[in-house]
């Protein structure tokens, strides 16, 4: 017993350093969102706003150079990365409605059904959750090209075809958080409204829904962000539209500004607060449900759809 | 006043046969029709021509004849392929026994020391893997640089290697690991290991006869979940090897990108996934144990 506290400050120990590991590139790449173009490079410029210096001049910036906030006003009026910021964010939010209707209406009838009738169903689900994306990605193009080739009605690559790809997964995505939900609520409740007279619908509508909704909320909620921040799928059926994963990951790849980092902070500080709401949300529904198990496993199903 | 007398007069028979009722409140099987047509159109189908593609012969640029041409298999016996599928597979393995080693003692710590903290940690754990995995990969990116502080004052110039590859992997999929890893060691009893060490066990013997044993069915479950889609990575070698280490995923992205051997590529996918199939049998089969054990 005298070596138990030692071991747990070893562990602590490690914890903090697992955090570390975890959290500081992010606050690194958060910091230079506010750092200076290199100096010998400012040395030449004569411009009053460093932040508008050409990106190949801007010379090397994973270095401290200084502080400044341009890079903000600088990424925000881009005229790339603006217009494809409201394209994903509108492809996210299409995909997060259907995603989420799809995935409530097949929870609510699959949780309740004989595993027999609702074992190839999952199967399909997982299949749609393991298979890598590259490949659903790659298989997705070739299909929607003959599509359009076949059927003139089918829309071509853009972002109508980026929003049906996505679908895919984050419907499965949505079913599972919501069936998770569904399944640890359990029929009580029901079947008293049902007792106390109360029809099929007015049931779903006053009993059922009210409770699943932070389950729906959830999977609305993270659908979203997958899709938002989905780059593969849409990097191969996007035909001409730009995403805002896409011009990131180009960026990325061929020499960028700070204004990348300024607007990657910015989503990030947008997705930190959507994520604390469904953390909230879902404690809250924890709390009513009261099922100790389903909630990491609920948990562990959420985070376990991202590829 | 009707509906309360009605309710005292069944209340008895529903406590009489509370073990096997006869209402059970069910929503229709139809409700599962929208996705299950959205799947066939848009999953299965791209699934099916992905097959044909494979099976197709290239002809020319950009024209295919379907049909049964098996050639395109056997161009992936090439050296070559071989080698990004053994690189693929090796790199998932190495990346999810560093994943481990990084994760389970966090796990174990959160499991076992936290009380007060313990969903606060948990959602520091879930909150990087919810934001943009591109950002995190980027943010990776900016510290190792080779112009960077780690390159420059430290002489960890990693950035385009395996090294920075492997690191990649642990950094995105760490938090995927550690969820199942610490819901099997929140399910752990605790006293299990007071009576062992009660009973003259050593700590390490403890943890080694009890905790181990316990949760492996939830490690091996962890590590498949991460092994998985590590072996189908696509955005973290193309930007942390810089193109110098390729997993089959951008092998199969560059013939539809800049080779445009399209029946090629379809084969490279199918072969992907048959190789996954494997794991993934492997892991249903620790999936269900682990639940079993759990229930």
């Amino acid at each position: 017993m005298r070596r138990l506290p030692k071991a747990k400050l070893g562990f602590t120990v490690w914890a903090v350093l697992v955090f570390a590991f975890l959290y500081l590139p992010i606050l690194v790449m958060a910091i230079f969102a506010f750092n200076k173009p290199a100096a010998t490079s400012l040395a030449s410029f004569h411009g009053s706003n460093v932040c508008s210096i050409p990106p190949e001049q801007v010379g090397n910036i994973t270095v401290w150079n200084g502080f400044t906030t341009c890079w903000f006003p600088a990424g925000i009026h881009d005229p790339t990365y603006i217009p494809a910021i409201i394209t994903s964010l509108q492809i996210a939010a299409e995909a997060s409605v259907i995603s989420t209707v799809l995935g409530l209406a097949a929870a609510l009838a699959l949780a309740r059904m004989r595993p027999r009738l609702r074992a190839p169903f999952d199967a399909l689900v997982y299949l749609t959750l393991v298979v890598p994306e590259i490949v659903i990605a790659v298989a997705s193009l070739i299909f929607f090209v003959q599509l359009r080739n076949h059927f003139g009605a089918f829309p071509d690559l853009g972002k109508a075809t980026i929003l049906i790809g996505q679908v895919v997964f984050n419907a499965s995505l949505a079913m599972l958080i919501i069936r998770a939900r569904f399944v640890g609520m359990g029929d009580v409740l029901e079947e008293a409204a049902y007792d106390l007279g109360s029809g099929p619908l007015a049931t779903f509508r006053q009993v059922t829904f009210p409770r699943l909704l932070p389950g729906i909320v959830a999977a609305a909620l993270l659908s979203f962000t997958f899709s938002f921040d989905d780059y593969v799928l849409p990097a191969f059926t996007n035909g001409t539209t730009n995403t805002w994963p896409i011009v990131l990951y180009s960026a990325v790849r061929f020499g960028l500004t700070p204004a990348v980092n300024a607007l990657a902070t910015i989503m990030l500080g947008v997705t930190v607060l959507a994520v604390t709401v469904t953390a909230v949300i879902l404690r809250r529904s924890r709390a009513q449900v009261g099922a100790g198990r389903e909630r990491t496993r609920g948990l562990a199903i959420t985070v376990g759809g991202l590829r | 006043m009707t509906v309360v007398e009605q309710q005292a007069a069944t209340a008895p028979a529903v406590a009489a046969s509370s073990r096997k009722r006869s209402f059970k409140p069910r929503y229709p099987g139809w409700l599962t029709a929208p996705s299950l047509v959205y799947y066939a159109i848009f999953f299965l189908g791209p699934m099916a021509i992905l097959v044909a593609f494979s099976l197709a012969t290239q002809q020319g640029f950009g024209s295919l004849s379907y049909g049964f041409n098996t050639s395109q298999y056997g161009q992936i016996g090439n050296s070559l392929y071989v080698n990004i599928f053994i690189r693929t597979l090796v790199m998932a393995s190495v990346g999810s026994l560093l994943t481990i080693a990084v994760g389970y003692p966090l796990a174990y710590w959160m499991a076992r020391y936290l009380s007060t903290y313990k969903l606060l940690a948990l959602l520091l754990i879930v909150v990087p893997f919810w934001t943009s995995f591109l950002i995190r990969t980027y943010a990776l990116k900016i510290i190792l640089d080779p112009n960077g502080y780690l390159a420059r004052d430290l002489g960890i110039n990693i950035l385009y290697t395996k090294y920075a590859v492997a690191l990649g992997l642990v950094y995105n999929y760490l938090p995927l690991f550690i969820l199942p890893v610490f819901a099997s060691l929140e399910r752990m009893d605790w006293t299990l290991i007071e009576a062992a060490t009660d009973l003259g066990a050593r700590p390490l013997t403890a943890f080694r006869e009890i905790t181990l044993r316990l949760t492996l069915p939830g490690v091996v479950t962890g590590a498949l979940l991460v092994f998985i889609p590590m072996t189908g990575e696509y955005i973290i070698p193309n930007i942390l090897s810089g193109g110098n280490y390729e997993f089959v995923g951008n092998a199969i992205g560059d013939q539809f990108n800049s080779a445009q051997n399209q029946p090629f590529g379809s084969a490279l996918s199918i072969a992907l996934m048959l190789a996954l199939s494997v794991f993934v049998a492997v892991y249903i089969f620790f999936a269900t144990k682990e639940e079993r054990f759990g229930a």
